[in-house]
């Protein structure tokens, strides 16, 4: 099959979906400009029209609330942030607009909105262009929450959430926009609420979010080498969020590696970790690890920021210590790094 | 046309007294924020537009409900919580919606509205089917920065929206002159690419005309329209009764806006204009019955089953 980037999966989701549906729109600081937030949005101006591919004003809040008016009437607005941190503005909308519209009209109205937001990391993004901030849009009923990985978990995913009748927020990591893959040409869904088993293995089971899918991918190639197995489950969709896989997966190996892409206090780690104990307590041989952000904003110097970041080293120390393993000697392992290849400035 | 506003400005001060009348009974337990005095802004607007043309409003909507729909059965269902209602008791009345009759929303965040408004008319512009869209909010809520956004936003996409502040110079019980730094909203407004109407007048005929003239203007311009109408809340902030006495303000400029209440100010120039006083009371004494019925079904309807608190979270 044809290999293309996570980016222009995207973008390929958005195009044909907009040619099949008229009402799909996408609007957005930048949406049509020369950076094509990233090049996701490359040619949809050109071939859709400034009607349907058009920039705003800075103004979160009210371009939220424009997407849900939008949206009860029929359309189907896509609406995209550069950052995470800036959907921190539209919380009034998302909060207590956009998440309670069908269930206070008892369904007669629907929600078909979809906000993609890119999750900032690397080069001086420092502590107002690096959040995750899933766990927070998680927490509230009503809103569906979506991080691809691979490129065509991309594109199947996006089509899901254009096709959605409800409120779907769609995050993607800024370094995943280069991971290449295989990706159907034509137009296919993957359903929302559904994970994903991204490497199969007997001894452990490691359950990661976002770009944490690619440092975990690291940590088993290494592991493997010393017999030891790693199952990585990406659980793609955390609203609604099926278990059902990771819990299949703990009963088999009997322990659970927590890697988020977010901090761990009150996170989505802990719902994973309080799921798996639930539903697998008795099978646990160790208690539920989490790795996840410092506890700390996110620093601008480098030195800072790779300690702030966990990543596959982090990923195979906890392994070891789980499994009671002496230490692996990583003195020549090279570590998947983008800060060779990301020199920003977005 | 004239006995048509009358009719629906007395539904909607008899609707509101009747809840005055059966709150302290606590079968209604949702917080009530009266419209009592505004009924002409309502009526008004809501006269000058068709059943497809869609409005949206804030947590104080008993009038524009009402005037936009002429409906009590689902009104009062919703009050009481009951299974009969369409939103089925999760709305109460801080959350009226008849998307049916192009009542479309409401939000108790009183700004959060404004922009979903904008959605709504750029949806319909997009559709070219000719709407309209009106968003109600009071003066309070050109205090939340969203306003701001949204007049922006519509001045730029050039929507067909009619902005409607009730301005009332309160929020909660504050008023005004404490919370703006500016002395016109009109003038202000006026520097956006919008048409700027007010009035002061307490004559829904007035207003009527005056809503008609936006929609012309709208349509002539091109461009949105901003509809600033003063008016006296009579009640207190949330609640159904007075609060004179509270010291934030006085009766006697109560008594000033009540010597022209909108409700006697009309059955005074129907009876002018030839009405008979029997016709009158006819119609009053069936909007009574219309009232005291929908209040009867609702108070003997069921209460949702409670599997339903589980139901469309997601559509």
């Amino acid at each position: 099959m044809r290999k293309i980037t996570y980016c222009k999966a995207l973008n390929e989701a958005m195009s044909q979906e907009m040619e099949r549906d008229p009402d799909i729109f996408v609007y957005g600081i930048g949406a049509p400009d020369h950076v094509k937030v990233f090049g996701s949005t490359d040619g949809l101006v050109e071939k859709f029209g400034p009607d349907r591919c058009f920039d705003t004003p800075l103004a979160e809040d009210a371009m939220t609330g424009f997407g849900l008016g939008a949206a009860i009437n029929g359309m189907r607005p896509i609406h995209i942030h550069i950052r995470v941190d800036f959907l921190l503005l539209a919380m009034n909308q998302l909060a207590n607009m956009v998440s309670s519209y069908i269930y206070g009209t008892e369904g007669k109205l629907r929600v078909p909105l979809v906000i993609r937001v890119i999750v900032g990391r690397g080069w001086g993004q420092g502590f107002q262009h690096s959040k995750s901030l899933h766990s927070l849009f998680a927490h509230i009923p009503g809103l569906k929450v979506v991080l691809p990985t691979t490129p065509r978990d991309a594109k199947g995913l996006l089509i899901s959430s254009i096709r959605d009748n409800n409120p779907v927020i769609f995050m993607e990591h800024r370094w995943l926009y280069w991971q290449e893959g295989e990706v159907p040409v034509d137009s296919f869904a993957i359903p929302l609420g559904e994970a994903n088993i991204l490497r199969e293995g007997e001894d452990v089971t490691v359950v990661a979010t976002s770009w944490m899918n690619v440092e975990a991918l690291k940590a088993a190639e290494i592991l493997k080498e010393r017999g030891i197995g790693v199952e990585i489950i990406d659980p793609r969709t955390i609203a609604p969020f099926n278990d059902e896989l990771i819990i299949k997966s703990v009963r088999k190996t009997g322990y659970c590696v927590v890697v988020d892409n977010d901090w761990l206090h009150c996170g989505f780690s802990a719902e994973v970790a309080a799921r798996v104990s639930e539903k697998s307590f008795g099978l646990l041989k160790s208690p539920v690890q989490r790795i996840g952000f410092a506890s700390t904003p996110c620093p601008t110097a480098r030195h800072l920021e790779n300690v702030f970041y966990p990543n596959a080293v982090n990923i195979i120390r906890t392994v070891e210590k789980m499994l009671k393993l002496s230490l692996t000697d990583l003195s020549n392992e090279e570590f998947y790094s983008h800060e060779k290849r990301f020199k920003g400035p977005f | 046309m004239n006995i048509a506003l009358y009719k629906k400005l007395f539904l909607l001060r008899k609707a509101e007294e009747k809840i005055r009348e059966h709150y302290h009974e606590d079968e209604m337990k949702t917080p009530m924020h009266m419209s009592m005095g505004e009924e002409a802004i309502a009526v008004g607007v809501c006269h000058a537009l068709s059943v497809d043309d869609q409005i949206f409003g804030t947590y104080r909507s008993h009038a524009i409900y009402l005037a936009k729909t002429g409906d009590t059965d689902n009104f009062f269902a919703e009050m009481y919580g009951k299974d009969t209602s369409f939103q089925r008791g999760k709305a109460g009345s801080m959350h009226l919606c008849a998307p049916e009759s192009g009542f479309m929303g409401t939000s108790a965040i009183v700004g959060g509205i404004i922009p979903v408004a904008v959605g709504a008319a750029f949806a319909n512009k997009q559709k070219g089917n000719g709407k309209y869209t009106a968003v109600f909010f009071g003066d309070g809520a050109i205090d939340e920065g969203v306003f701001w956004e949204s007049i922006n936003l519509a001045s730029i996409m050039k929507l067909p929206i009619l902005f409607v502040c009730e301005d009332n110079n309160l929020a909660v019980h504050t008023h005004k002159s404490l919370r703006q730094g500016y002395k016109s909203i009109t003038d202000i407004v006026s520097q956006f690419e919008f048409n700027v109407l007010s009035s002061e007048t307490t004559d829904v005929e007035l207003i009527h005309k005056l809503a008609c003239n936006a929609k012309e203007l709208i349509d002539s311009t091109q461009k949105p329209c901003f509809l600033n109408l003063k008016y006296y809340r009579y009640l207190e902030h949330v609640g159904i009764g007075e609060d004179f006495d509270r010291g934030y303000r006085s009766k006697d400029e109560f008594l000033k806006w009540y010597a022209v209440d909108p409700i006697a100010l009309q059955r005074k120039k129907l009876i002018e204009k030839g009405c008979q006083e029997e016709e009158i009371q006819k119609i009053e004494t069936d909007i009574d019955n219309q009232i005291n019925n929908s209040i009867k079904l609702a108070k003997s309807a069921p209460f949702a089953d409670e599997c339903i608190l589980y139901e469309n979270v997601f559509a």
